[in-house]
């Protein structure tokens, strides 16, 4: 597959691959910190009912400002993921809508009108609501971001392991028959607990770089502490239930998509027990010819993928002639460097900053927040660590898909939309590359302000505990 | 029961649901520069639908997954085949949903323009795009067999015929007569005034724009059903317009709703009853055997759709009781005194 979509003359396929894989990581770079902003927001506002501490008031404020700034661009690029189904993949979409189509219509039904509907009551309903109630909205946003994440991860797990449907030859689909084993699928049970504790990491190291920000310069030192302590657990406690539940996704996926695994090891032939090793680190090309240098620890690929240090790992070799046995001579075999790179620099960011926070634990304890420049800046810089961690990780698990847009049901080449121009793809992907770029600045500007000017004053509250005036007003 | 039709009309449902809802927000959005004379005016303009429009257009993307759902074959077709007009429709949709929460992040007049013109450029051009699909739609699209479905072998150019040109003018007059109305029940003293004379233009120019372009659908497909919905379509239109001069904010209001979800309806109504359908997207061009994508041939299995009425049973009702919830804790007017308290 050609990696630069000009070496192809305006190719459809290419170009709509392209699309979807830069609308969708860009996408995805809010929603995790939706994802794990709304607790942490939430745990805020519900620390200031039961102490009453102002000062708790103020954070989720403050937090909940930086959270709506990243929840409006998650809305409005959210859109364009539901549409380019249909616009660029309309083969896909007769394909597999029957089926496909069913946790989308749920994610909408019950997710998006409920996400919608209570960020407005908790942006808006401030003085207007009991505070009870009012706290009640945002734990109501949370179930909402949660559902989505599960209904959406319902459709991903269905192109990864395909579960409940048959084949209707006569109508050329794959058609829905247990609509319970597409919401059990064992992929989905695995990466949506993944998903959500690595979105609290990822949410978590925000609040650590912004109060690291100000605790550098020694303002609003009370506030700052407590949120950069609630940060590092955040991430500490997310990074443990990650790694675990990754632990998880690898086993799923072995069973479902062996391929993936060998191809995320660069391993050729199978090999079981000390053979079936995991190399930290390889020099040269990792296509299995030329290995010039590599640091691996032996046995812990099969560990990893069978809970078996003996256990045996199928090659990509033997894979490519089991598919060709099935479906055909073809190359089954996903984009090599991207899925060895990817998945090492997914577990190797998730590691790095789950390190930093414990030192950083360590380094803060019992309010010692006099600390070397460095230290700040370290917990600063380390901000983007978990997110690129998931960026790299659903790049890993997409690429790693490939050839397949459904597993060993439908080629990514033959879902995208037969009626649809290279012109006209190419349009749409620059139209959207520019806008987001716009975006992307103006966002990182906005939320850069927002994060530097500090928690605002608390609002002057009347005697039922609401703010005597709207907190927001657009 | 037959369940692809009672989804056609569970989506009909939700379309109309959109743009009655999302329409206002759209009016609402182009309203800006013609009653916005003040800062504080254009603030109370934005904050009147600040707390609903994404609760709002969360309708569409609900209508979108249920037709995906559904009619796999219908969103297919009609996604890839309005290729260019969706591009900008998102690109406008985008443009609209950032501006209400950034506008507001800084104190700076020229950075509050850009804003609202990107709320304008995104009320205005869904609105008009909308219309034009849809009119397109209910008359047929020039279409090709497709692996058991069909595909749309116009172009950008095709879809803007007169019929659907006339459909999309008609959406954007009767958005903005909406929107004014609303404005004017949701704010007081001069900005109200304001908002009456322009709902009145307004109303004025959507009767004019609606006659014609009901006139013309039901010419097309002159069933009972088709002629009554936009008989009465047109009398709701009238009835805004003379409930609007008597300041009648409510009823002016529910009726223009009304002539929403009518002209809607009728077109919905059009697919329904056209011959040799109930049809989601006719052929403009039927050859042979192929007419285009009937509610039968574009619908999924009857698994799919007892599985996806189940959920819209259960949900469907809790969204509008919650939905509803929102519009009466927010029901008071916008006034001066309320956007001034910040900033």
């Amino acid at each position: 597959m050609p990696i630069v979509p000009l070496a192809q003359e305006l190719d459809p396929l290419v170009l709509s691959q392209w699309q979807f894989g830069l609308t969708t990581i860009y996408h995805f770079l809010f929603v995790p910190i939706t994802l794990g902003m709304v607790w942490l927001t939430a745990g805020f506002q519900t620390a200031w009912l039961r102490t009453g501490n102002v000062d708790h008031l103020r954070l989720t404020h403050f937090f909940g400002k930086l959270f709506l700034i990243n929840f409006a661009i998650g809305v409005a690029t959210g859109i364009v993921q539901e549409f380019q189904f249909g616009m660029n993949w309309s083969d896909y979409s007769r394909f597999v809508g029957d089926v496909f189509g069913a946790p989308l219509a749920f994610e909408g039904l019950i997710a998006f009108f409920f996400e919608a509907t209570f960020i407005g009551l908790w942006i808006f309903g401030w003085n207007r609501l009991s505070p009870k109630l009012h706290l009640l909205t945002i734990y109501m946003v949370a179930l909402g971001t949660m559902a989505s994440a599960y209904f959406i991860l319902a459709a991903n797990a269905f192109m990864q392991n395909p579960v409940g449907f048959a084949i209707n030859e006569a109508r050329e689909r794959a058609e829905l028959t247990d609509i319970g084993a597409v919401l059990t699928n064992p992929v989905l049970l695995a990466s949506f607990p993944h998903t959500m504790f690595a979105s609290v990491m990822v949410a978590g190291a925000v609040v650590v770089g912004v109060a690291a920000w100000h605790l550098k310069r020694a303002q609003h030192t009370t506030m700052m502490y407590t949120a950069l302590r609630v940060g590092l657990w955040s991430v500490i406690g997310g990074g443990m239930l990650t790694f675990i539940t990754g632990d998880m996704v690898s086993i799923a996926m072995v069973a479902a998509q062996p391929m993936k695994m060998a191809a995320a090891e660069a391993m050729y032939d199978t090999s079981s027990g000390y053979d079936a090793s995991f190399s930290l680190f390889s020099l040269g090309t990792p296509d299995g010819e030329h290995e010039i240098f590599s640091v691996r620890v032996p046995y812990l690929l099969a560990l990893l993928s069978t809970h078996d240090p003996l256990g045996t790992v199928e090659g990509i070799n033997d894979l490519e002639a089991e598919y060709t046995a099935l479906w055909g001579p073809d190359d089954y075999t996903p984009i090599i460097w991207v899925t060895y790179w990817s998945f090492r620099w997914m577990m190797g960011l998730g590691f790095l900053a789950f390190a930093i926070a414990i030192v950083g634990l360590w380094l803060t304890r019992k309010r010692r927040i006099e600390q070397p420049r460095w230290v700040w800046n370290v917990a600063i810089w380390s901000l983007p660590l978990p997110l690129l961690g998931m960026t790299v990780g659903w790049i890993f698990t997409e690429m790693g898909r490939q050839p397949w847009l459904v597993f060993s049901q439908m080629r990514t080449e033959d879902g995208v939309s037969p009626g649809v121009s290279g012109g006209e793809v190419l349009t749409s992907l620059l139209a959207f590359t520019t806008i987001y770029a716009i975006l992307g600045v103006i966002e990182f500007r906005l939320m850069q302000r927002a994060a530097q000017r500090g928690p605002a004053e608390a609002p002057e509250l009347d005697e039922s505990g609401r703010p005597a005036q709207p907190v927001t007003v657009y | 029961m037959d369940l692809p039709l009672i989804w056609f009309l569970v989506i009909g449902f939700m379309f109309v649901m959109y743009f009655v809802l999302d329409g206002f927000d759209f009016g609402v959005g182009m309203s800006l520069p013609i009653l916005g004379r003040s800062e504080t005016d254009r603030r109370r303009i934005i904050n009147a639908i600040g707390p609903v429009w994404d609760l709002n257009e969360t309708w569409l993307i609900v209508a979108g997954a249920s037709l995906f759902a559904a009619f796999p074959e219908w969103y297919a077709t009609m996604f890839s085949g309005f290729f260019l007009a969706l591009l900008v429709l998102l690109l406008g949709l985008i443009a609209r949903a950032v501006s209400f929460e950034f506008r507001h992040q800084r104190d700076s007049a020229r950075w509050r323009a850009g804003w609202d013109a990107c709320i304008v450029a995104g009320s205005v051009i869904p609105a008009l795009l909308w219309g034009i699909a849809f009119a397109n739609v209910a008359q047929g699209v020039p279409m090709e067999p497709h692996q058991g479905g069909a595909l749309v072998t116009g172009s950008l150019l095709t879809l803007l015929n007169p019929y659907g040109l006339l459909g999309g003018l008609t959406m954007l007059a009767l958005c903005l007569a909406h929107g004014a109305i609303f404005l004017s029940l949701k704010t007081d003293g001069d900005l109200k005034a304001r908002a009456h004379r322009l709902a009145d233009r307004a109303l004025l120019t959507t009767t004019g724009l609606a006659v014609v372009f009901l006139l013309w659908t039901v010419i097309q497909n002159p069933a009972p059903l088709v002629i009554v919905l936009a008989a009465l379509a047109a009398i709701t239109c009238l009835a805004a317009w003379m409930l609007n001069r008597v300041e009648r904010d409510g009823w002016a209001f529910a009726s223009t709703a009304a002539t929403v979800v009518l002209a809607v309806s009728t077109l919905f109504g059009s697919l329904l009853t056209r011959a040799g359908g109930p049809f989601v997207m006719p052929a403009s061009d039927p050859e042979g055997g192929f007419v285009g994508l009937t509610v039968a041939n574009a619908s999924s299995s009857a698994y799919t759709l007892e599985v996806m009425s189940w959920a819209a049973l259960v949900c469907l009702p809790l969204v509008l009781a919650y939905q509803a919830w929102t519009y009466w804790v927010f029901r008071r007017r916008v006034t001066a005194a309320a956007v001034e308290v910040l900033h």
